[in-house]
């Protein structure tokens, strides 16, 4: 019992430091793809004390909440935003052993919770009473469970390579041949959980919600100080688990030469966040109803179709099939 | 015709109970300076639109009955800030033309320079705002807009070397301009140009290959070449149209008729023509600045003496309209002179004024997004809308 609470504490806190510096290493590469040179002054070399700077910044800013909001909805929003995005990291397994709780259904809890962060995200929105925010909780709405389908389905298929839905046991199933480098199956599959990583996390060319140029920034604009901080935390470390769990699924975790696994498997994280990134600085927004098309006409057909043939090969390959 | 249509459409009513109504701006992110649009909307499609303007009046065309003609074209820069050279040169134009006072071949060249070059800084405002408008200060938008604004700090460059000043000039005078080229600005300008050139090609094969910006242009904001017609839109709007209409080809100014260069016509009338027409544009005012250095002749640079006091100049009894194709289309200015050094009564057309009132007509129908993406095709400046 002392010992898990030691481990979340260690691990809680470990996660925040790393997502503080997530926003820096993101800056720092937009900047370096925009030719800037991006955070500079504060703290030498090259602004390293950015993050630090910009948290307690946020801390000391003037708390407003709108006179017409829906005061518990409004402040209640940002807790139920935070929540979730920590706690996928409950069953995320850094090395063999390290980790919190290593669950034989690990990836459906991971999913499950994940997806909660769409009611924190519709209460902040609906409670902020601002018609900005109104339509940015609606195309959340939308968007989210649209890519949620195309996103549990193509993290079924490393689930069906390897088949277990424990994240460790999948890790394990990689040691001959990471899954993206499975011939075409693996491949399409890890750019198409790429695509749904994007649009369930809302970043360019899918942030519809945040949408700074007609939305303002969607359903935080009537957010200031320490509950903006929260949910700018929340979206990042949800962002981090994400690509946690894209390092396991697809780029064999901790596994890897030389190099201790929890650094391998941080390197991996970083690796698909900065993929993400480079998407990111790269692409204009789409509007939202092809973004809906792009998920029900296009994605999901092709995730079901890759799912169907993947579990034909698995079967082929087991001798199932007569 | 097509204005009472506009207007029936607003007229669908700021009153349903399914209905919202929608501010985006006067402070807004993409209102580009302080424009008003409200947006009745029927989930996120746009039902209506009404704009409300004039949050940047500053009295124009009153200061330019009480300001002198040498002291006025410094002024007229302020009216479109973006593309000061253009504005200063339509009341110029206007000025000469009651004076019927002769302008040196040099200064009208020199003219046409500073035009083109004002021309490429504008459209990489236009392509960087334009973008940010639809791909947001944190996003693809963001990165297209620092590209395009180094390109334009080096034409801002050029003119501070040239005038002493970044934004507003006052570079053009009645009879000639102010200031000469510098001793090696010529090859400076050219290095310039080469340069901006090459980075066309770069911003072209980034985003003509770029699937979100073609889905996110084609066949939005669609003006048929009536609709342009009927409205008087300008400029790349008009030629984005398929109206093959240009103020340097078809009312020649400065000598334009001197250089050899191509106005760019697209049919579709939506937001990717009305890109295309600026990037040809970018390439052909280009083009321009590299003859006008080849052939610039020797001579003076004005046909009137140095000024020794602001009221030197005095225009005879007379009126007249002078017109220019600026960045966003015709700029004109109409003077009425009375033998003063002031003219009586003035008036400006500006090109962001014509081309903002097409916004009713072609906005209800689109998504709340595409609103956006059209205000930043159509590259209002709110400081010739409102003047």
């Amino acid at each position: 019992m002392i010992r898990h609470v030691i481990t979340a504490f260690v691990l809680l806190n470990a996660i925040v430091l790393i997502v503080t510096y997530l926003t820096y290493v993101e800056r720092k590469f937009a900047a370096r793809m925009q030719s800037r040179i991006g955070p500079y002054r504060v703290g030498r070399p090259h602004g390293w004390l950015q993050p630090i700077a910009d948290a307690l910044k946020l801390l000391i800013k003037e708390d407003i909440v709108p006179a017409l909001a829906d005061r518990p909805v409004y402040n209640l929003a940002p807790i139920v935003f935070l929540i979730p995005s920590f706690l996928i990291f409950a069953t995320v397994p850094f090395a063999p052993g390290l980790g919190l709780a290593d669950l034989n259904i690990g990836l459906l809890f991971f999913l499950a919770v994940s997806s909660l962060e769409i009611v924190g995200l519709f209460m902040g929105g609906w409670g902020s009473n601002n018609k900005y925010a109104l339509l940015s909780a609606m195309r959340a709405v939308n968007q989210i469970i649209s890519y949620e389908v195309p996103f549990v389905l193509t993290a079924l298929i490393p689930v069906l390579l390897a088949g277990s839905l424990k994240l460790s046991l999948i890790v394990e199933a990689q040691r001959g041949l990471w899954f993206v480098a499975y011939p075409v199956i693996g491949q399409l599959a890890f750019v198409m959980f790429l695509l749904a990583t994007i649009a369930s996390e809302n970043r360019v060319p899918f942030d519809i919600l945040e949408a700074e140029s007609e939305l303002v920034a969607g359903f935080r604009v009537e957010y200031s100080g320490m509950k903006f901080a929260l949910i700018q935390l929340a979206e990042y470390t949800h962002m981090f688990g994400v690509s946690c769990l894209g390092a396991l699924l697809f780029l064999g975790g901790w596994l890897g030469p030389g190099l201790p696994g929890p650094v391998w498997f941080l390197l991996k994280a970083l690796f698909i966040f900065l993929l993400v990134t480079w998407v990111r600085w790269s692409f204009v927004r789409i509007r939202v109803d092809q973004i809906l098309g792009l998920s029900w006409k296009v994605l999901l057909p092709a995730t079901l179709a890759l799912l169907m043939a993947t579990g034909f090969w698995v079967a082929l390959r087991s001798g199932h099939v007569a | 015709m097509a204005d009472l249509e506009a207007r029936k459409v607003i007229e669908l009513g700021y009153g349903g109970n399914e209905r919202l109504v929608m501010n985006m701006g006067p402070q807004h992110p993409s209102a580009h300076g302080v424009f008003r649009m409200i947006l009745t909307l029927e989930g996120e499609t746009i039902v209506a639109m009404d704009s409300v303007i004039g949050y940047l009046h500053r009295c124009h065309e009153k200061l330019g009955e009480t300001l002198t003609y040498a002291q006025y074209p410094s002024i007229a820069s302020k009216t479109d800030y973006v593309a000061a050279m253009t504005s200063e040169l339509a009341y110029v134009l206007a000025a000469e033309k009651i004076g019927k006072i002769e302008v040196p071949k040099r200064a009208q060249y020199l003219r046409v320079l500073v035009g083109e070059l004002q021309r490429i800084a504008s459209h990489c405002l236009w392509l960087g705002t334009w973008c940010l408008d639809m791909g947001g200060a944190l996003g693809g938008g963001a990165t297209v807009f620092l590209y395009c604004f180094r390109e334009r700090e080096m034409v801002l460059d050029l003119f501070e070397a040239l005038t002493g000043a970044r934004l507003l000039y006052g570079f053009h005078q009645v009879g000639g301009t102010r200031y000469d080229l510098p001793e090696g600005w010529a090859k400076h300008c050219r290095e310039t140009v080469d340069h901006i050139d090459r980075r066309i090609d770069e911003y072209e094969s980034m985003l003509e290959a770029n699937t979100p910006f073609l889905v996110r242009s084609q066949g939005v904001g669609v003006i048929s070449r009536e609709l342009a017609q009927e409205v008087g839109v300008a400029g790349p709007l008009l030629r984005g149209s398929d109206v093959d209409f240009d103020a340097r080809r078809d009312d020649p100014y400065s000598s334009y008729p001197d250089f050899d260069f191509k106005i760019p016509v697209e049919a579709a009338g939506d937001c990717y023509a009305r890109y295309r027409v600026r990037m040809q544009e970018f390439r052909e005012s280009i083009k321009i600045v590299r003859q006008v250095l080849d052939g610039l002749p020797a001579g003076p640079i004005s046909s009137r003496p140095g000024l020794k006091s602001v009221g030197q100049v005095r225009i005879p009894k007379g009126e007249a309209y002078a017109r220019v194709e600026g960045p966003r289309g015709e700029v004109g200015c109409y003077l009425i002179a009375d033998g003063g050094p002031k003219p009586y009564r003035m008036k400006w057309r500006g090109a962001s004024f014509s081309n903002l009132s097409i916004l009713p007509h072609i906005v209800p129908g689109h998504k709340v997004a595409d609103v956006v993406a059209i205000m930043g095709s159509v590259d209002p400046v709110f400081g010739e809308v409102d003047r």
